[in-house]
């Protein structure tokens, strides 16, 4: 993936600073939306999200600052850029209606005809699996119902950016694999650029390209989703984050029920039911891997033995938290005794190993072909 | 029982004057609809426009607002047609209109009446109405007119709830109706100031008889609302 | 049946609303200034009947349009002198001498009468039966302590119950057995009859009711009993809003020998007797004698 090369911002922030009862609530010099991409924004509770994602939708003015949109700034009321975008919340907000009149909402605002939503309005009730719905009163529908019925309305107006607002948060959590696996899906199938914000790992690590860690308003650190989370820029960003090695990659053969995956820099084995050719995210986390400073192969059961040199050391509590680089990030955890036994130190070789059954697979569909 | 007579005998009147189509009740029951309704649609426009308005902007001095509109919708009938009146007079400031104690005037002072009731009504229930709701409507693409209209759409339940309200207040008022309509025979006499005055005469049958007319009235229209209101809800 | 679907009702009764006040608008037409006159009068005038009979025949013979505004007599003489009336029909004859006197009103003119009676219980507890005078009648209720039912309300009924009490020396005001309703003729009759005591009603509205009340006549054809009927206008030199033409089209009117000849048989077939008796160019105090 190479996010900054090819990709054109579609959608660019300078210079935002929102105020709220006095206080700063958002203060954000430049942020930019790559054209076809998925940003993920991260942060605790209050950190700014839900109103960075009002102030990017146009639907907060910010009390300076500006956005541009296609490189055109958005002027006063931002009426013709609303018409471009489509924004869900954490509640499905639909109206007292149908679910085919709730779908239709955005067409009809916009002066579509009756003919053409009657065309246009099923196939994305089908799409996203709410087609058997389309009669029944939005008052009748289910949480995941409901919310499935919110991103049909958001989508079927085929907007250049979709805002997500913790938009699978108060779902339980079959309901909100389901969502979230067909969001994946479409979002990749349409191309759709989007700006979604989470709480949950997770979710950002199947749905975004690029992740920006959010707290007091600020942006502590954007970039691509590994290498945000394998580098975290600060103690902040690591602790949130959640410290996990994630390795994109893609599937190059599978036997046995373990497949081998080409990550940059190096090959993973891997347990998991994946395709060839498909796009994966390895995820290794630091407590399943184990270092070692003698030179043999042949001792372990772990699949994947690999050497490398150890870039950085943290202390964390009663542990420390070891960075290595062996081709790829890896992080590892080890006790305060075994650094010492080891005589761990930044610059040192060592061997890293992990079995192939602690690799997190997280599938991302298939490669485009060519 | 004297009086159980005399409420049998006001019903016997009331269904003899409706199916003979007495003309003086026909024009009496008429006019009171014409002006009752005329008053609440006026205080529609305005109490809907307004209670939006005020549920949707935060202005300085809005808090004293509000407290103003919840108040004006207990304000006392005759208050509200003594004050009417004294501006309609001859000499008082609108006295040049010349409308005092004309149907007009009637509707006048009905509106001022029902108008508050229909804002306060409106602007609770569009207050109720999601906090996010508003925003999702814009992300929709709509410009602000659109977005008013959604919203009033989606509080249409409490709104005709507001209607009824406004309808039933005026319809049933007496004091402003005497006051700035004078009870003119075949001119400004509706079924309530007509009511009060054949009371005044003694004429108890005839007064229960109007009486049972206008519950009539009210229980036909509320009927009709209430089934269009009903018919919304979840089956 | 046409299938009821929200929309469809709502704009069914939005159709139904605009074509009721479509056809409500003409009547809210307030005419010609030139046309409209203002009689103040009282609530025992009204509901008599004489003028729905009268005023017909007026508005067609001069085109006006009369609006007749039935108060009691305080405030009917009220709005003559705040210049909200064109002209009064009313029957308090010491306020309206006050009334000329002032200024506010010109022109006045007799133009009936009608009297007063005492009616009470059938069983006459106080036995005022035989008293040789209303005012008589009146102290034998106070001593007896019957119970004595007062319009208490300013009107011309109420004026002139007060000023036989006074005559009489008494002052009821705060006594058990006096008690004020405050309401119109029609209905104190019935709190009398209901609760069996004494009144003083204008012949007229016990007349209509009489059938059905139960309470006969006790007294009457006393001088102090008269109730007389004048026209006054309001004096436009004082308020030049007023329609003077017309209030003096209509006090001519009143005392027009065609509107005499009306007042005199007026009732006379539906109640057995006359309810008021004409007395245009006659003097107040020549009558009764």
């Amino acid at each position: 993936m190479n996010p900054a090369g090819n990709a054109h911002v579609l959608l660019q922030a300078e210079d935002l600073l929102v105020h709220r009862g006095g206080v700063t609530v958002l203060d954000i010099p430049t942020l930019d939306v790559f054209s076809g991409q998925v940003l993920a924004l991260i942060g605790p509770n209050g950190a700014g999200k839900s109103t960075l994602l009002l102030t990017l939708a146009g639907l907060l003015k910010p009390a300076r600052g500006r956005l541009l949109f296609r490189g055109e700034r958005i002027g006063n009321g931002g009426f013709d850029y609303r018409r471009h975008i489509a924004m869900v919340f954490q509640e499905p907000l639909l109206f007292d209606a149908t679910v085919f009149e709730n779908v239709a909402a955005g067409l009809k605002i916009r002066g579509v005809g009756r003919a053409e939503i009657g065309r246009t309005v099923p196939e994305y009730l089908e799409r996203f699996g709410v087609g058997h719905l389309a009669k029944r009163s939005a008052r009748k529908l289910s949480g995941g119902e409901a919310q499935r019925t919110s991103l049909a309305r958001a989508f079927v107006t085929k907007p250049e950016i979709v805002f997500l607002d913790e938009p699978f948060s108060s779902l339980d959590t079959p309901t909100r694999d389901a969502l979230i696996g067909d969001l994946e899906r479409i979002l990749r199938e349409t191309h759709t650029t989007a700006v979604a914000s989470t709480h949950d790992q997770t979710e950002a690590l199947r749905l975004a390209d690029r992740m920006a860690v959010m707290n007091g308003g600020t942006i502590a650190q954007i970039g691509p989703v590994a290498e945000v989370i394998n580098r975290p820029a600060d103690e902040f960003v690591a602790s949130f984050v959640g410290v996990e090695t994630v390795l994109p990659g893609h599937v190059l053969r599978i036997s046995d029920g373990v497949f081998t995956a080409a990550v940059e820099g190096g090959e993973i084995e891997a347990v998991g039911d994946v395709q060839a050719g498909e796009k994966v995210l390895c995820c290794i986390r630091p407590e399943h891997v184990t270092l070692s400073t003698n030179t043999s192969f042949s001792e372990t059961s772990a699949r994947n033995v690999f050497s490398g040199t150890i870039r950085k050391i943290t202390p964390l509590g009663l542990f420390h938290r070891i960075y290595l680089n062996c081709g790829f990030d890896l992080v590892a955890y080890v006790t305060r005794q075994s650094l010492e036994e080891l005589l761990l130190q930044e610059g040192k070789s060592v061997t890293a190993s992990f079995k192939a059954t602690a690799v997190h697979v997280i599938r991302r569909g298939a490669l485009p072909p060519g | 029982m004297q009086s159980m007579d005399l409420i049998l005998e006001g019903i016997q009147k009331a269904i003899y004057l409706i199916f003979t189509l007495d003309k003086e009740v026909l024009g009496i029951t008429l006019l009171s609809l014409q002006v009752s309704g005329t008053a609440t649609l006026i205080s529609l426009f305005i109490g809907i426009s307004v209670g939006t308005a005020v549920a949707l902007t935060r202005f300085p001095g809005r808090q004293l607002v509000v407290s103003l509109i919840n108040t004006g919708m207990g304000l006392p009938p005759v208050v509200v047609g003594l004050f009417v009146t004294i501006f309609l007079w001859r000499n008082g400031p609108l006295g040049f209109l010349e409308i005092l104690y004309t149907p007009t005037a009637i509707i006048l002072a009905q509106a001022v009446i029902a108008t508050p009731i229909v804002t306060g009504i409106t602007l609770a229930s569009i207050q109720h109405l999601p906090a996010n709701l508003r925003l999702q409507i814009l992300a929709l693409g709509a410009t602000r007119v659109q977005m008013v209209w959604l919203l009033v759409k989606e509080a249409r339940l409490p709104l005709l709830a507001a209607v009824m309200a406004g309808f039933g207040g005026v319809i049933s008022e007496v004091g402003a109706s005497i006051m700035v309509g004078g009870n003119i025979k075949g001119y400004s006499r509706v079924l309530t100031t007509a009511t009060v005055m054949e009371t005044g005469r003694g004429n108890f049958d005839i007064a229960i008889a109007l009486s049972v007319i206008l519950l009539l009235l009210s229980f036909a229209v509320n009927a009709i609302l209430t089934q269009i209101q009903q018919r919304e809800r979840p089956r | 049946m046409i299938k009821w679907s929200a929309k469809r009702g709502f704009t069914a009764m939005m159709i139904a609303a605009l074509f009721l006040i479509g056809m409500a608008l003409p009547a809210c037409a307030a005419g010609p200034a030139q046309k409209n006159l203002i009689l103040a009068t009282t609530t025992s005038t009204q509901d008599s009947g004489l003028l729905d009979v009268l005023i017909p025949v007026f508005e067609k013979r001069t085109g006006y349009f009369v609006k007749t505004i039935a108060v009691g007599s305080g405030q009917a003489m009220a709005m003559g002198q705040k210049g909200e009336a064109d002209v009064l029909l009313v029957h308090s004859p010491d306020a309206e001498k006050k009334f000329v006197a002032e200024g506010s009103g010109v022109n006045r003119m007799i133009v009936m009468h009608n009297d007063f009676i005492v009616v009470g219980p059938p069983a006459d507890p106080a036995a005022i039966k035989g008293a040789k005078s209303t005012v008589e009648a009146f102290k034998k209720i106070a001593a007896a302590g019957s119970l004595f039912l007062s319009r208490g309300d300013n009107s011309g009924t109420h004026a002139k119950e007060k000023g036989i009490w006074k005559a009489a020396g008494i002052n009821p005001e705060g006594q058990k057995w006096y008690q004020e309703t405050g309401l119109g003729m029609g209905q104190t009759l019935n709190v009398a009859a209901e609760k069996k005591g004494y009144t003083l009603a204008d012949r007229g509205t016990w007349l209509s009711l009489q059938a059905k009340l139960g309470l006969p006549i006790l007294k009457e054809g006393d001088p102090i009993l008269l109730n007389v009927y004048h026209v006054i206008a309001v004096n436009p030199a004082k308020w030049p809003k007023v329609n003077a033409d017309g209030a003096k089209a209509f006090s001519d009117f009143m005392v027009s020998v065609e509107t005499q000849g009306i007042i005199k048989t007026y009732g006379v077939e539906k109640y057995r007797g006359a309810l008021f008796f004409p007395d245009a160019g006659k003097k107040e105090d020549d009558l009764g004698k």
